[in-house]
C-alpha cells in the first residue's frame, strides 16, 4: 500500500484538569480530539499545530476512513508546503465544536443529558489553554510553528501572546485583530436565523430529536456569501439561469441562487453540523480581541509575543481583508518583532487560504524551509529577544 | 543562514561602506534580500526588506529576510513606520519607478535619519546622444526598456535629483558616481551629470 494513502486515525485525548473558562464557567474534564501526521523528531522541535476555522475540525490532512480528504490537504503532506516528512503536524477539534471534542453535542456528567445550549460559551483564549493540555500530553515543550486561517489565525495569534515561550513561529493567515461591526452583524445575523428556527427548541433541539435545519443553512449561506468575493462569483455564475427563461416566480432561478442553496443544504444536512456549536463559534469569534484587556492597544498585545510571524492576507477578501492584517503587521513592527507579509493576488476571497495559489504556496514554502533551516543550525529554542 | 559572505555587486560594498555597524535599516524594494542578507552578515544590522514583487518576496522569505510586501505608494511606510524609526533608509534603483518619487523621499526621511539612493543617471551622455541624433527615447544596458513599456516612469537626471534636494531642504551627505559596471573614473568626478551611469547618494534632512 502506498503510505501516502494511509487512512488518518483521530486519537481522542481525556483531560481530567478543570479548564477555568473566561466566562466564569469551569469544565471539570473533557475531551479533545486531534489527528497527527508525521513523526515528533527527538528533541520534539518539529512540531507544528494547526488552527482550524469556524466550521472546520481535526482532519485537515490525509484521507479518512470515509474517504474524506483533510480541509487543508492540498497544503499539508509529504512533500507539501508543510511537509509531514519532515515536521510533526497536530490539529484538534477546538473545544464546543461538534467533530468529537467535548462541545453541545457531548453529554453533560452533571445531568446526564446532552449539553445542548448548557455547554458553556467558549473564547479563543480557553482553545489555547485546553490546547496547552494537548502539547504537554504530547511532550512538545515548544512549537516549532502555529499555522491557522481566519478564526485559526486570532487562535494563533491568542497563543503568541499568552504562551510566548511556546511558540517558535506564528503563521497568521486571512484574520483580523478582531472583528468589525459589520463581521459581527453578519455572525448575529447567522445567529438569529438558527435561533429563530421553529426546530432550535431553545437549543434542545437534539433532546426534542430534531435540528434546526433551515435556520442553519440560512446561517451557512450568509456565512458562505461572505467567504467569496463579487468578482468570482460574477465570474462563476454572472446571472446564469437554471432554466432558459425567467419564470417570474420564487423558485429558484439564478444559478447563484441554487449554489448557494446547495452548500447551506450540505452544511445543515449532510455534514450534520451541530447548530449550538455554531452559535459557540460565532461568538468566540465576536469576543476575540486581544487587544481589550492592553487599553484597545494591539501593540501592547503583542508586546509579550516572542515568536517569530508571517501574516498573510489575499486582495479580494472582504470579511478579513488586507488592512486588517496591516493593523497585526504595524503592531508587530511596533515591537519590532521579527514578521514578513504577503498580500498574495487572489480573486477567491476569503475563501482563497483554503485554494491553490502560486503565491500563496511559494510564501508558505519557503517560510516553512526557514523554519527547518533554523532547526538544523540551532535546534530547539531560538532567540528571545 | 550559512555563514560565508555571499559575493555583491560594486553598487552594494559602495553602500554598505555608508551604513554604520549595529545599526536599524529598512530597505526598500529590497528584492530577493541580498544586500540586507549581507548587511547582516557584515555589519551585524538589524531591520526590514520591503519588496512588491511577489516571486522576489518569495527568495527575499527564503533568504531569512523580514519582508513586508508593498508597493511604496499611499504613504505606506508612514503607516507601518513610526518617524525615526530606521538609522538608514535605502532604496535601490527603484526611485524611478513609483509614483511620486519626492513624496517618498519625504516618507523614507521620515521614518528614518539618513537615506540612501541610488538611480540611474537620464543626463549620462549617451541618453542625450540618443534623444539628440536618434530623436528616440534612449534604450541603453542600464535601461534596457521601450519608452511603453518600461517601469521607469520617473527618470531623472543627478542635477535634477539635487535640485529635488535643494527645494526639500534635503542635504546631500556623500555621493558616488558609478558606470554600469559599478566603476568609478576621473572624468565621472568632473562631469559626474555627463559620465556618471549610476548615482548613489546619502542624503539627510538638513538641521
Amino acid at each position: 500500500m502506498n503510505q501516502t494513502t494511509d487512512v488518518t486515525e483521530p486519537k481522542i485525548l481525556q483531560i481530567d484538569t478543570p479548564l477555568e473558562m473566561v466566562s466564569g464557567s469551569t469544565l471539570p474534564k473533557y475531551e479533545l480530539i486531534y489527528e497527527t501526521y508525521g513523526e515528533l523528531n527527538a528533541d520534539a522541535s518539529n512540531a507544528i499545530l494547526i488552527c482550524h476555522a469556524l466550521s472546520g475540525d481535526h482532519h485537515v490532512a490525509g484521507v479518512d476512513a470515509d474517504g474524506k480528504p483533510g480541509w487543508w490537504n492540498g497544503y499539508i503532506g509529504p512533500g507539501k508546503p508543510i511537509d509531514t516528512d519532515k515536521f510533526f503536524v497536530v490539529c484538534s477539534n477546538n473545544l464546543g465544536g461538534c467533530r468529537g471534542s467535548t462541545g453541545p453535542t457531548s453529554i453533560n456528567p452533571e445531568t446526564g443529558k446532552v449539553y445542548g445550549p448548557d455547554f458553556p460559551i467558549v473564547t479563543c483564549r480557553d482553545w489555547v489553554n485546553s490546547q496547552n493540555e494537548l502539547r504537554k500530553h504530547l511532550g512538545i515543550d515548544q512549537w516549532a510553528a502555529l499555522v491557522g486561517g481566519s478564526m485559526g489565525g486570532m487562535q494563533v495569534m491568542q497563543w503568541a501572546i499568552d504562551y510566548p515561550e511556546k511558540v517558535r513561529h506564528a503563521v497568521v493567515i486571512a484574520a483580523a485583530p478582531k472583528l468589525s461591526a459589520q463581521n459581527i452583524a453578519f455572525n448575529e445575523v447567522a445567529r438569529r436565523a438558527i435561533m429563530s428556527d421553529p426546530d432550535f427548541h431553545d437549543g434542545r433541539f437534539i433532546e426534542a430529536n430534531t435540528t434546526p435545519k433551515q435556520g442553519l443553512a440560512l446561517a451557512r449561506m450568509l456565512g458562505h456569501l461572505t467567504y467569496l468575493s463579487d468578482d468570482m462569483m460574477g465570474s462563476k455564475f454572472g446571472r446564469e439561469l437554471r432554466e432558459e427563461k425567467l419564470q417570474y416566480n420564487y423558485e429558484v432561478e439564478f444559478q447563484v441562487e441554487s449554489y448557494l442553496r446547495y452548500q447551506g443544504e450540505k452544511f445543515a444536512t449532510k455534514q450534520n453540523f451541530d447548530a449550538n456549536t455554531y452559535l459557540l463559534m460565532t461568538k468566540a469569534l465576536d469576543y476575540f480581541d486581544p487587544a481589550a484587556e492592553f487599553d484597545h492597544d494591539l501593540t501592547k498585545a503583542l508586546a509579550k509575543a516572542t515568536a517569530k510571524f508571517l501574516v498573510i492576507s489575499f486582495t479580494s477578501d472582504w470579511r478579513f481583508s488586507p488592512e486588517r492584517s496591516h493593523e497585526i503587521v504595524k503592531a508587530l513592527l511596533d515591537n519590532d518583532a521579527d514578521v514578513s507579509y504577503a498580500e498574495v493576488t487572489s480573486q477567491h476571497g476569503h475563501d482563497a487560504f483554503l485554494l491553490p495559489n502560486e503565491h500563496y504556496e511559494g510564501v508558505f514554502r519557503a517560510y516553512m524551509q526557514r523554519i527547518e533551516d533554523e532547526m538544523q543550525t540551532s535546534p530547539k529554542t531560538e532567540k528571545q529577544s | 543562514m550559512s555563514a560565508t559572505t555571499l559575493p555583491i555587486s560594486p553598487e552594494f560594498k559602495l553602500i554598505s561602506d555608508w551604513i554604520t555597524p549595529n545599526s536599524r535599516v529598512l530597505d526598500l524594494g529590497c528584492g530577493d534580500g541580498k544586500l540586507l542578507t549581507h548587511l547582516i552578515q557584515t555589519h551585524k544590522i538589524t531591520g526590514y526588506g520591503m519588496e512588491l514583487d511577489p516571486d522576489r518576496n518569495i527568495q527575499a522569505i527564503k533568504a531569512g529576510i523580514n519582508v513586508i510586501q508593498s508597493n511604496l505608494n499611499n504613504h505606506d511606510i508612514c503607516h507601518y513606520f513610526d518617524e525615526d524609526s530606521f538609522d538608514f533608509v535605502i532604496m535601490t534603483q527603484a526611485l524611478q519607478v513609483v509614483r511620486r518619487p519626492d513624496e517618498l523621499l519625504d516618507d523614507m526621511l521620515a521614518v528614518g535619519k539618513q537615506s540612501i539612493i541610488t538611480f540611474p543617471n537620464f543626463g549620462h551622455w549617451r541618453m542625450r546622444a540618443q534623444l539628440a541624433f536618434k530623436g528616440r527615447m534612449p534604450e541603453t544596458e542600464t535601461l534596457p526598456y521601450h519608452w511603453y513599456d518600461t517601469p521607469n516612469i520617473h527618470l531623472c537626471t543627478f542635477n535634477d535629483f539635487e535640485d529635488l534636494c535643494e527645494s526639500k531642504g534635503i542635504e546631500v551627505v556623500e555621493r558616488a558616481v558609478v558606470n554600469s559596471e559599478h566603476r568609478s573614473t576621473l572624468g565621472m568626478k568632473i562631469a559626474p551629470n555627463l559620465l556618471g551611469e549610476v548615482a548613489l547618494y546619502k542624503v539627510q534632512k538638513k538641521v
